[in-house]
């Protein structure tokens, strides 16, 4: 009836998964209660759970990343303090537990928290810095944002029922054969990450369409902010890897549950296939996670140096540069493994060519900055923190690229730290910007300054205490997930890293800190104006947080930077004095679709997981039933008629135009 | 420009646009093009998940372990009829594409049923092959080999088995709502999605039958 579960699937003898999974249940429960006594569960299913509405997604996708980072977080936290601790000793972590610990450290760090901030932070300003009032299919995004949600749910629910794998956040066979990981952990992860994968690839379609089809009137291609370009790169790339990994995994999907013989060591099999399948998804994905924090950057220095981005062809060309080389370096993450000298050489300058335009990208920030009005408000320190960070991790990076180094650095403690480097300085470090930037657009209020500050000196000098000694463990040959060990010399770099470790903690209670305290203090953090940062391109140009149609009235852009044009043109006030004629707007209606759908994708890969197979005939059939239903509706969009924009946009005009009197006066 | 602050003099892009003439993006496109522009997006992320497919059908290609290989196994005489069937399939759903053009309730269910008997005929030549194979001791468990090719085969066929869903549900869907903007928008992707399993076969055709029956 239940395939293959039963009680013994629950760790009842472990304490740690036990208390902590107790923890966030009651937790979980404490939420739900609240939110269904207080009777906020109406507003949650029509304004959240149901939206279709770009920007409620995106912050959906935002807040799925922020809850991943504890998560994620508190696996970072447990490795470091086992490995201060276990010198010639078990430490507190059994080895299949420390196992589970690092694949899934890295699996919700990638898909969980990278991925989702970097797609909610697309979704909710890529439309409005293109002028218009939606994404290209809303109920999609939807259903993409649930999907990804699903993903995490079974990536958690393995804590409790059963076990995760035990393989590293990628599953290289034959370890994740059936004959090495005969439990569910590697089921957990193939069947989460295949489901949220189709997620985040309707995501990708979604963001690809609407960059190259929906912009406002006069929004050419050379006039979109660098942060729609590194948007389009990033789902193309979405759209062109994805597709891979989904095959991959599908491949070993099949090895595991019917016995095929893609990557196993008997009938043929071949392993190495899987190498090159997985590197052939995975490097353009370090690329996918890169190239929008890029485009946070150059967003964030340009308004922040109050210039235009510096070179702003040159970064349109290395961000599409970087695009197509991306798919033609995925060898080097496998130089020792034996494709020979010829192959490795060309494999290796690749990967020195691809660190060309990145570096094109890092001088135009600089000379946006150069020669401009400075502001070091928190995005921009973000920002600063990572020019500095980033090309620290680029370099090792460089120096991995040649494969004689490589094959004394491969896998050590020194290629952890490079990528971390890059990942945490380039990927988070732009996350962050993005999120302190562009939260008073979403919320209408800003996030508390001074907190920030702090999170951030906490986070750069926890990284940098955290992750240089890894450098120098790599050298002193180190490998990556050692459960104990017994060199005397490594033990006081890795209690220093535990130190770092430990700043990073104090960094992420300050930012919730911060959450929690501008969430009380709203009414002073409040933006009235809609363009707190005094910002050039058109998400600044509406009211915060925006009205659900964005634009009451669809811009017209005539070059670079349009909102800087129209504020230098004195045209904004201008605008207000004479009463625009407003007109009916079509708007998506909201739907369940994506949320149900979700839920028989929950459903249906719990059973997989589990070999409960009725219930896996009818998770599919909830899915297809779900689809029919959806398209079966007649009225799929809803009215907004003139008056009633022309309301809301007096309503949100009122405020800046006190503010404009207040200035002229 | 003039008021803008520029990064540095020559940067002019009024200039360098009235140079090159430059046409002025005219706005969102209609919901026509958008769809079957996101769809044709999603068409070639199919096409890159099959291609994955077939670059392991290559690699995997001698990989019999000792049994069968492609040339003892494959039937091109059945093959081909296969194909024939897809290919005429393609035809009639040109045809209700064309139906639905002209707003012609009649002819489109004709074509669309048409189309779906034709679907279902190359689904049975293709079951009975994968039948007949597991029965001759051949299934994909037997080697690398055959794993890929039932996967790659296999992976054609459950695409084709969506599509007839999807084909039964539009002609539901015109049969109770008729030719309605969104229903049209989604015949326009069918068709597409239609069209394109057809050039992944003559992908498959080429590559699996032709080439592995050589090996």
């Amino acid at each position: 009836m239940l395939g293959k579960l039963d009680w013994s699937a629950i760790p009842l003898d472990q304490p740690i998964p036990m208390i902590t999974s107790g923890a966030v249940a009651l937790a979980i429960l404490g939420v739900l209660a609240w939110v269904v006594v207080r009777g906020h569960l109406p507003y949650l299913w029509k304004e959240w759970i149901t939206s279709v509405d770009h920007k409620r997604i995106g912050v959906m996708y935002t807040l799925l990343a922020m809850v991943m980072l504890l998560r994620g977080f508190a696996d970072a936290i447990m490795m470091r303090s086992q490995q201060a601790i276990a010198y010639h000793s078990q430490g507190y972590l059994p080895p299949e537990h420390f196992n589970q610990i690092f694949s899934a450290h890295g699996t919700i760090m990638i898909f969980f928290v990278a991925m989702p901030f970097m797609i909610g932070l697309m979704n909710l300003v890529v439309p409005l810095q293109l002028g218009v009032r939606d994404v290209a299919f809303p109920t999609l995004n939807s259903v993409g944002f649930w999907l990804t949600a699903t993903g995490a749910l079974l990536v958690n629910i393995s804590l409790v029922v059963g076990e995760f794998a035990r393989t590293g956040w990628l599953p290289f066979p034959p370890l994740s054969e059936l004959t090495y990981s005969p439990g569910v952990g590697v089921d957990y992860y193939l069947w989460s990450i295949e489901i949220s994968g189709a997620g985040t690839l309707v995501a990708g379609i979604n963001l690809v369409t609407t960059v190259l089809k929906i912009r406002t009137k006069g929004m050419n291609y050379l006039r979109m902010p660098m942060f729609c370009w590194t948007a389009l790169a990033t789902n193309l790339l979405i759209v062109a890897a994805f597709p891979i990994l989904t095959a991959t995994l599908a491949m070993l999907i099949l090895d595991r549950y019917l016995g095929f013989h893609f990557f196993t060591n008997e009938a043929g099999g071949n392993m190495m296939m899987f190498m090159n399948l997985i590197w052939a998804w995975g490097h353009p994905e370090v690329y996918i996670l890169v190239l929008p924090a890029f485009g946070i950057f150059s967003e964030v220095v340009s308004t922040f140096s109050g210039k235009s981005l510096f070179g702003y062809r040159s970064m349109v060309l290395a961000t599409m540069a970087i695009c197509i080389i991306s798919f033609m370096v995925w060898l080097h993450h496998f130089f020792t493994m034996g494709a020979g000298p010829d192959v490795n050489a060309i494999f290796g300058i690749a990967s020195m060519i691809i660190a060309v335009p990145t570096g094109v990208k890092i001088y135009n920030w600089l000379f946006t900055m150069y020669a401009g009005r400075v502001r070091f408000e928190t995005p921009m320190l973000w920002s600063v923190g990572f020019m500095v960070t980033f090309i620290i991790g680029g370099l090792t990076g460089v120096l991995l690229a040649v494969p004689p180094a490589d094959f004394l650095l491969h896998n050590s403690l020194f290629l952890i730290a490079h990528f971390h480097n890059v990942i945490i300085g380039g990927v988070l470090f732009g996350a962050f910007a993005g999120y302190t930037y562009w939260f008073p657009k979403a919320f209408g209020f800003r996030l508390h300054d001074g907190l920030g500050r702090a999170a951030f000196w906490f986070w750069l000098i926890g990284f940098y205490v955290a992750f240089m000694p890894l450098y120098v463990l790599g050298f002193l040959g180190m490998t990556r997930r050692m459960q104990h060990y017994d060199v005397a010399a490594w033990r006081p770099w890795l209690i220093v890293a535990a130190g770092g470790a430990v700043l990073i903690l104090i960094g992420i209670a300050f930012q919730i800190a911060q959450l929690v305290v501008s969430i009380r203090r709203r009414a002073e953090l409040r933006d009235f104006t809609g363009d707190p940062w005094d910002g050039r391109s058109l998400e600044w140009a509406t009211s915060s947080p925006p009205p659900v149609f964005n634009f009451a009235i669809p811009p017209e852009v005539h070059g670079l930077d349009p909102y800087w044009q129209q504020k230098s043109r004195g045209k904004q006030p201008e605008l207000e004095k004479h009463e625009p004629h407003y007109q009916d707007i079509e708007m998506p209606r909201n739907s369940p679709t994506g949320f149900v759908c979700a839920f028989f994708a929950t459903v249906m890969g719990f059973a997989l997981i589990w070999h409960i197979w009725w219930m896996v005939v009818a998770g599919f059939a909830g899915a297809v039933a779900t689809f029919v239903v959806f398209a079966w509706r007649d009225h799929d969009e809803y009215l907004i008629p003139a008056a009633e924009v022309a309301r809301i946009d007096h309503a949100n005009l009122a405020e800046r135009r006190a503010l404009i009197s207040q200035g002229t006066a | 420009m003039s008021d803008t602050v520029l990064a540095y003099p020559g940067s002019d892009r009024h200039r360098l646009r009235s140079m090159a003439g430059i046409v002025e993006h005219a706005g969102p496109a209609s919901k026509r093009i958008v769809t079957g522009y996101g769809f044709w997006i999603f068409i070639l992320s199919d096409m890159v998940m099959f291609s994955a497919f077939f670059a392991t059908y290559a690699v995997l290609l001698g990989q019999t372990a000792g049994g069968p290989s492609g040339r003892d196994l494959f039937d091109l005489r059945n093959v081909a009829v296969e194909t024939g069937f897809l290919l005429a399939s393609s035809f009639t759903c040109g045809l209700a594409s064309i139906a639905a053009d002209n707003r012609s309730a009649f002819w489109f269910q004709i074509a669309m049923a048409v189309t779906c008997a034709l679907g279902l005929g190359f689904l049975a030549i293709e079951g009975r092959e994968f039948a007949n194979l597991v029965a001759r001791g051949a299934g994909p468990t037997r080697s690398a080999f055959l794993s890929a090719f039932f996967t790659l085969v296999g992976c054609h066929g459950l695409h084709v088995s969506a599509g007839i869903l999807w084909l039964l549900t539009m002609m539901a869907q015109v049969f109770t709502k008729g030719f309605r903007a969104d229903i049209q928008r989604r015949i326009l992707c069918f068709a597409l999605f239609w069209h394109a399993l057809d050039i992944i076969w003559i992908a498959v055709f080429t590559v699996v039958y032709l080439l592995g029956s050589a090996a």
